[in-house]
């Protein structure tokens, strides 16, 4: 921490000189907040980027036959939005954004326990972005394996698969220092009077995904390599003809990549559980009861991998393990929407942009986590495998769930941020848009599924045209809102009225600092000695 | 607390900063287990063709890299002692033993993979897939595995010899000992992991 | 500050006891490894090994000195691990 003798009091984290100037003050500060922001721009520049192959993907899909492209663009297409999305965009989504940059202020701390870990975890992110896209500009072309790289395609085609592998491999690598940083921070760094119960849900979920991404990432890591290892040496792990398993790959590649789902959920769920009090001002409802659920779900997400691979072959016994063990997961997330819901209940709302993209939250999350338990039933299962019905679902989960939480905690933590305040008008048009756009997206998908059209297929029959050409036009409005709502934050960061510390009324620490807050955070470490959500 | 005084001497927490060597640990065991139940399947798939394939692995040089690994634990174990003892020498003497049993054990490694290579069992290789299909896993469970963990131990090796360096030049004392304990524990982890590999290996003949 | 933790200074004589101890397991290990357990072969070396890396973790890994926290945390990623086996074996078991 060179900078802090430089320090004199109110100076905010986007001002202060450093040893650095210019970019360089930003790409080698070791500060949280701005850590926080390079990740933020960073991932919304990998977000758009897998926008815009997604409209691309639903532009082709607007008629059957070819439209825009040929097959072999269309699967490079989907597995590089699949990759994007996944590695690049959710899985250190709201962590790494607002989790690094609220998670030391709002438990009283000057930074993350290991502040250039933090740092490094930035730089190999974006070194594992690079490699992982790389692959686009080589001869051979991007991956066509889907996000998966399912063994034994994955080291048979021949498309440029090492360099997304490894990109994902590293990237896995990031993850952990993240994760390894806020497990460590929680422990060591909380404010005077603190205790456990006492820590505000948003980092309390941080804690959960932060030992999935320790324990989970590993194991996918591994099973990266091994992929490397049949590229490179053929060895045979997953190649049948060698004696390997493919089944097993799965195994591998889902013992991580379920854990990961909730490596993005839970962070979303506790920006809403920030959100919904706030906006209600009222103390959230049964606070323990969703920290133990929080911990439930981190618990039980690690044995119910085998659910993405009901039609592989799996034996009986471990079909109904699994079947079982998915419904269970559902338990600890349903006692979280019924806290949200009984906190609003009788309560004097504030209708701000933040609480419509919570409640809009419950809303999709509600349709994706119950198609999740239809999906999690056998037999449906059967039915519904490998149809639009799944990407449906994991899009009203991943985009719905995660995405308008993301969305909600940024117009949330907006004043903090940037020290402004943005247009309340735009962002709620912004929203309605985003909002009617992603419902008529996705849930025409459903209803496809239902009636049998595969995921990831180029083409279709005549009977399925009516509702891809609704969905496809859903894209557009979804796309026009989201110009719409970057646009008022932008605007708005340069803009916008000067905010106050506290604009929504909100009673965790973060509020009581400026906006932005200074490099340090607090003139002096506060000591805690009520509630987080002490609205009495 | 005083205020007015800005400049403050770095932060440093030793607990916190264990405590994330051990989460690091984790990350590594997990990465291992990922390994060993690949292990575990092609085990039970093919059991008779692992127990004659592990049969071609030499028993004693196996043994003899267990206790080689075994005492450098315990020499780095035991300099984390030495240096809140004060006694430089000392543990300058038991880190670069440490060192020496590293070597060693990678010396053994290399031959016993050359072995192994120049008998034409390597991945891929024509001999192993006239062997047939368990066997082929076999050797490629242990090249990967094996190699995987002399990787750990090459990583190993670079961080006690930066610890060698700091503790020479009176860097790393008794005041601030935790790179060397850290250093330990991961060295602790490679020799935890061979503990497993060398049953799994060399003794289910 | 509270930061600078006094830990436990650990005698070079129990270093040298868990060193022969462990030394000893091995040597049991290999002499064991040439009896015939039938089908508890696999059951017998991996047994002798979790000792082994027992005696590893508690005493060279100092758990048996640290605070609660590690203590507990340890052999849930244990459990962790052999849970992840259970399940997975419960597909190619019943297969």
């Amino acid at each position: 921490m060179s900078q802090q003798e430089k320090t004199s009091s109110h100076v905010s984290f986007r001002d202060y000189k450093g040893k650095y100037k210019g970019l360089l003050a930003w790409i080698l500060s070791t500060d949280h907040k701005r850590v926080g922001m390079l990740y933020l721009y960073s991932i919304i520049t990998f977000f758009i980027t897998g926008v815009c192959l997604g409209i691309a993907m639903k532009l082709e899909l607007i008629a059957p036959g070819k439209t825009v492209m040929d097959p072999a663009t269309y699967n490079a297409i989907f597995t590089l939005h699949g990759v994007i999305m996944i590695f690049l965009v959710v899985v250190p989504g709201l962590p790494a954004v607002f989790g690094n940059f609220m998670l030391p202020i709002m438990i009283g701390a000057k930074d993350v326990a290991f502040p250039k870990l933090n740092l490094l975890s930035w730089w190999v992110y974006i070194f594992g972005a690079i490699i992982a896209l790389s692959s686009l500009f080589m001869a051979g072309g991007p991956p066509d394996t889907g996000w998966t790289f399912y063994a034994p395609y994955s080291f048979k085609t021949n498309t440029n698969m090492l360099p997304a592998v490894l990109g994902a491999f590293i990237l896995g690598f990031s993850s952990i220092l993240t994760g390894i940083n806020f497990i460590v921070t929680i422990h060591r760094l909380r404010a005077p009077g603190m205790t456990w119960f006492k820590m505000p849900l948003f980092p309390w979920t941080l804690y959960g995904t932060s030992w999935i991404q320790i324990l989970a990432t590993p194991i996918v890591g591994i099973t990266l390599l091994m992929i490397v290892g049949e590229r490179l040496l053929n060895i045979g792990f997953f190649d049948p003809a060698l004696g390997g398993d493919p089944i097993l790959y799965q195994h591998l590649f889902w013992i991580y990549s379920h854990p990961a789902v909730y490596i993005m959920i839970l962070p979303a769920m506790g920006a809403i559980s920030e959100i919904i009090p706030t906006f209600a001002n009222k103390s959230i409802f049964g606070y323990k009861a969703i920290v133990i659920s929080t911990l439930a779900i981190a618990f039980v997400g690690y044995f119910v991998w085998g659910h993405h691979m009901f039609t592989s072959g799996m034996s009986g016994t471990a079909l109904y393990t699994f079947s079982f063990l998915t419904f269970l997961v559902a338990i600890p997330s349903a006692i979280k929407v019924f806290n949200w819901v009984s906190t609003l209940h009788k309560a004097s709302i504030q209708l701000e942009t933040p609480f419509f993209w919570a409640a809009s939250f419950l809303f999709v999350f509600m349709i994706g986590g119950l198609s999740g338990l239809a999906l999690g039933a056998l037999s449906v299962n059967v039915h519904l495998h490998d149809t639009a019905f799944v990407v449906a679902h994991f899009h009203f989960i991943v985009f719905g769930g995660v995405g308008f939480a993301f969305m909600g905690a940024i117009h949330y933590w907006f004043p903090k941020i940037w020290g402004r305040m943005y247009n309340a008008r735009l962002a709620t048009t912004g929203w309605i848009m985003f909002f009617i756009g992603f419902n008529t997206l996705y849930l025409p998908m459903f209803f496809l599924g239902i009636s049998g059209m595969p995921r990831r297929y180029y083409d279709y029959v005549e009977r399925f045209h009516g509702p891809n050409i609704v969905s496809t036009i859903g894209s557009w409005v979804l796309f026009i809102g989201l110009f719409v709502i970057i646009f008022n934050l932008i605007r708005s960061a340069k803009k916008g009225p000067i905010a106050p510390k506290n604009p929504w009324g909100g009673k965790t620490l973060e509020w009581t600092v400026d906006s932005p807050p200074t490099l340090e955070n607090f003139e002096e470490i506060p000591v805690v000695e009520k509630g987080p959500y002490d609205y009495s | 607390m005083d205020t007015s005084i800005i400049v403050e001497d770095e932060h440093r927490d030793d607990e916190g900063s264990k405590l994330g060597m051990w989460l690091f640990i984790f990350t590594e065991l997990l990465l291992f287990a990922g390994l060993f139940i690949v292990y575990g399947v092609y085990r039970y798939l093919n059991p008779e063709a692992f127990h004659l394939a592990a049969q071609q692995l030499s028993v004693s040089v196996g043994t003899i890299n267990t206790i080689i690994l075994l005492i450098s634990s315990a020499t780095i174990a035991m300099a984390s002692s030495s240096i809140r003892l004060k006694n430089k020498k000392l543990t300058l003497i038991l880190l670069i033993s440490t060192l020496v049993m590293a070597l060693i054990f990678m010396v053994n490694k290399y031959f016993e993979w050359s072995g192994k290579i120049h008998h034409g069992f390597f991945p891929s290789s024509d001999t192993l897939h006239t062997l047939g299909n368990g066997d082929t896993l076999f050797f490629g469970l242990y090249f990967f595995m094996t190699g995987l963990h002399a990787l750990h131990i090459l990583v190993g090796v670079v961080l006690i010899t930066i610890v060698v360096v700091r503790v020479s030049k009176n860097t790393l004392t008794d005041e601030n000992p935790v790179l060397l304990d850290n250093s330990g524990l991961y060295w602790h982890l490679v020799d935890l992991i061979w503990i497993f590999l060398f049953p799994l290996f060399y003794l289910l003949t | 500050m509270e930061n600078h933790s006094e830990s436990h200074i650990v005698p070079y004589k129990t270093y040298l006891y868990i060193l022969a101890a462990l030394i000893a397991l091995t040597v049991i290990s290999v002499a064991a490894s040439n009896i015939e357990f039938g089908g508890f072969t696999v059951f017998v070396a991996l047994l002798l090994a979790s000792i082994k890396s027992s005696l590893v973790l508690i005493y060279f890994m100092h758990l048996k000195f640290d605070n609660k926290i590690l203590q507990i945390l340890v052999p849930l990623i244990f459990l962790l691990v052999g849970l992840v086996l259970f399940i997975t074996f419960l597909d190619y078991n019943f297969r």
